[in-house]
């Protein structure tokens, strides 16, 4: 029970604090944002910096004067951070779990680190996603959009949805769906230009500047990964475009200045496995922002690795094995 | 139809023209919007990638494979009694291709790398391969439809006039490339079967490259596995049938009502024989449609089935009831059977065919890209460039209708000012 308040605060927190860019992914993802409804005026206004400064004040003023405490938030107790509170006894299951949690996080990121050690085609940069831990939360979605500066519309890690059973035996499910990264890409092989193609750790990337916007590779991908850049944006319809709309995208380790008629405008667009944040040796921004730490990440060349040990749980799948495709990215059941 | 009373000979022309005039002007509306905004004004989505346009390029694209392939019955099998109408087929397949074009030019999201293809083309897609077969295909039409018409250039650049000049260029310039040594304009030498030699050989080598790149068309969609509706082998077929059917409805239309005499016994012959054609290939279509809808329905897995059920009962309907079935099949069927020498009721019949085929390529491309690759996905994220659901936007049908307007402008001024028909009277214009 504690641990689920405290992670329902954490994801208030988040849904609150992510930057103003994440505000359009996060309405639109309840449906409140259509192309043509955008809302009048920004709710979430000025500089995404300041502003996760603010909650962060704000959050601190509230534990000082006691005014948000019924099951206080240690930040020993949110995932990946710092060491077990003074009240261990009572908080020791969760602080284990953190604990772990945190284990898990500084293990993903060292193998990351020991892998960039090798050359470069002797990775093979692997997703697992453990489908019971996942909260359906969609922190991950909305981080991507904020890392990769995605527009309306492009969506690299929607998570779906489902709903089985009838009352009272019903349980929801949540699947993440990132690009596979497929080692049999068709998304490769029909590209008429080979804008697209499989890097030599596996990633599967498109090349803004070569890429003709024909739309051949969405119709190939068996799991829908892939968003053609239509060059709309949140603030379409009002009278200025937003800072974080201006900012660049950082994919693919450039600056991508979204822009009518230029790259990546009037592209294909899709996940990429964070590379850009990969090469500076940190893990995906849905793997580090996974509320239920669900996402694992890692090299699957190293047999001693994190996704390894789970690949080989026995609770592991992938979607459409038929296709041929050869995902990389595995499911936990 | 023989246009009765003075007052209707000049009536028709007139509204034809305005409705022309009035078509390229909002047609250039939507260019100018689309050149403008991107795609911004698109009706397709990221989930349903490929809309109208792409529909409407594999239908032109196959106008154009359907009339060159109908062009080698004459200049390939000796077909003698179509002969009036080979340099005409050509000409019909070098405007569809460049009228498709134009259509799938607009649908790039980048429109300025097209050339791409060329420099940087990766030989594992078909969509590269079937580039470079047309643009093969494209440079031999051009070279056989000048040699088909060298003859009748040359008889006409002694004449005076716009169409005499426009022969004399033809030939001069461009033919120069050709030919440099023989038939420039006036030479009393020209030899007109050693020409008629160049126009089989150019042919017989047509014939395996447009199969190849109109097969080729299909195969581009056949060989996407991700698409269970698309993923049939009988495709290539299909598509060659398919631009056979519309590609001859064409032509016979065009034959019907565009023949300088069209009271003849040999015109209603040239008329009839198309129709036969186009029927005989209209019901080998009906029946691969049949093989591909009954095996599929059977069969009943999801991913190709549900598409289909979609196409007999989605939101549209009445393109494959309305357009597909019956203006596009039952009614030109029983008119060509029912009246298979009548001039005026066999080129309508062929109309109906050529002009509803738009709603068939429209139930291949769309049906195949509505069904969700997971399922759930539909729901996964709200946006309206994610939905599966597609009706083409305004934009859409404004260019579609530029395409059309400049396809049909292109068409006309090379019917009146290139010798494309055998005892054309010189109609002043
Ligand atoms: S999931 Fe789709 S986009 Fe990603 S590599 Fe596979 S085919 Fe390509
Ligand atoms: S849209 Fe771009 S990446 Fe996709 S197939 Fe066409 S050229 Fe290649």
């Amino acid at each position: 029970m504690a641990t689920r308040t405290s992670r329902r605060r954490l994801l208030r927190g988040l849904a609150a604090g992510l930057p103003a860019l994440a505000a359009g992914g996060a309405l639109a993802q309840v449906g409140v944002l259509k192309a043509h409804e955008k809302p009048k005026s920004n709710p979430l206004p000025g500089d995404p910096g300041e502003w996760r400064g603010q909650f962060f004040q704000q959050a601190l003023a509230e534990r000082a004067n006691g005014s948000a405490v019924e099951t206080p938030v240690k930040p020993s107790e949110l995932p990946g951070t710092a060491a077990v509170g003074q009240d261990a006894p009572s908080a020791a299951p969760r602080a284990a779990a953190a604990l772990s949690e945190k284990a898990d996080l500084v293990r993903m990121q060292e193998e990351l680190r020991r892998a960039l050690q090798k050359p470069v085609d002797q990775r093979k940069w692997t997703m697992v996603i453990d489908l019971r831990k996942c909260i359906g939360c969609s922190a991950c979605t909305v981080a991507c959009k904020a890392e990769n500066h995605l527009p309306p519309g492009v969506v690299y890690r929607p998570v779906i949805e489902e709903e089985t059973g009838t009352y009272p035996n019903v349980t929801r499910r949540f699947l993440p769906r990132p690009c596979m990264q497929c080692d049999d890409p068709p998304c490769v092989s029909v590209c008429p230009v080979g804008a697209t193609s499989k890097r030599p750790d596996g990633i599967v990337v498109v090349d803004y500047n070569a890429c003709i916007g024909c739309r051949y590779c969405i119709t190939a991908c068996p799991y829908g990964a892939r968003y053609f850049d239509f060059g709309e944006n949140y603030t379409d319809g009002t009278p200025r475009k937003e800072p974080y709309e201006e900012a660049p995208s950082p994919e693919y380790g450039r600056e991508w200045k979204r822009d009518r008629g230029k790259s990546p405008v009037g592209n294909v667009r899709k996940c990429q496995f964070c590379l850009h944040r990969l090469n500076a040796g940190m893990l995906p921004a849905c793997v580090t922002t996974c509320v239920g730490a669900a996402t694992y990440f890692g090299d699957k060349n190293d047999p001693d690795s994190f996704v390894n040990e789970l690949i080989t749980s026995g609770r592991a799948i992938r979607l459409k094995e038929e296709m041929g495709t050869d995902p990389k990215v595995y499911y936990l059941v | 139809m023989r246009v009765a009373g003075a007052r209707r000979q000049t009536m028709v022309p007139m509204v034809l023209a305005l409705l022309w005039v009035v078509a390229l002007a909002a047609g250039a509306v939507g260019v100018v919007q689309r050149l403008m905004t991107g795609h911004e004004l698109s009706g397709y989505t990221s989930t349903i990638p490929w809309g109208l346009w792409v529909a409407a390029y594999v239908y032109l694209i196959g106008l154009s494979a359907g009339a060159f392939l109908l062009s080698t019955l004459i200049y390939v099998f000796g077909v003698r009694r179509l002969e009036p109408v080979g340099k005409l087929a050509l000409f019909t397949a070098l405007v569809c291709l460049l009228a498709a074009l134009l259509a799938i030019w607009m649908d790039l999201g980048h429109m300025g790398r097209f050339y791409e293809v060329y420099t940087r083309g990766n030989p594992r897609s078909m969509m590269a391969w079937m580039v470079w077969l047309y643009t093969a295909y494209s440079v031999l039409l051009v070279a056989e439809l000048w040699f088909a018409l060298r003859g009748d250039l040359l008889a006409r650049s002694a004449q005076p006039g716009f169409r005499g000049r426009l022969a004399a260029s033809l030939l001069g310039r461009f033919g120069e490339a050709f030919a440099p040594s023989r038939g420039t304009a006036g030479d009393p030498d020209y030899d007109a079967t050693a020409d008629l030699r160049v126009v089989r050989v150019l042919g017989a080598v047509g014939v395996p490259l447009a199969i190849a790149f109109h097969g080729g068309v299909g195969a581009l969609f056949g060989v996407v596995g991700a698409r269970g509706f698309w993923n049939a082998p009988l495709y290539p077929l299909m598509f060659l049938v398919g631009a056979l059917v519309s590609g001859g409805g064409l032509l016979t239309f065009i034959v019907a009502f565009f023949w300088p005499e069209r009271d003849g016994e040999r015109h209603r012959d040239v008329v009839s024989l198309l129709g036969r054609i186009t029927l005989g290939l209209l019901a080998l279509y009906a029946l691969m449609v049949w093989a591909e809808y009954s095996i599929t329905l059977y069969a009943a897995i999801p991913a190709s089935s549900r598409p289909l059920y979609q196409v007999l009962g989605g939101p549209y309907p009445w393109v494959f009831w309305v357009f597909q079935v019956l203006l596009g099949t039952l009614v030109p069927a029983v008119i060509l059977l029912a009246r298979p020498r009548s001039v005026g009721w066999v080129g309508t019949a062929a109309f109906l065919v050529a002009a509803s085929f738009l709603a068939t390529r429209l139930n291949i491309v769309i049906p195949g890209l509505v069904e969700p690759q997971l399922p759930g996905l539909d729901r996964a994220y709200i946006d309206s460039r994610l939905t599966y659901q597609y009706f083409p936007s305004v934009m859409e049908w404004l260019v579609l209708i530029f395409v059309a307007a400049v396809a049909t402008g292109l068409f006309y001024a090379g019917f009146r000012g290139l010798p494309l028909v055998v005892g054309r009277k010189e109609v002043s214009s």
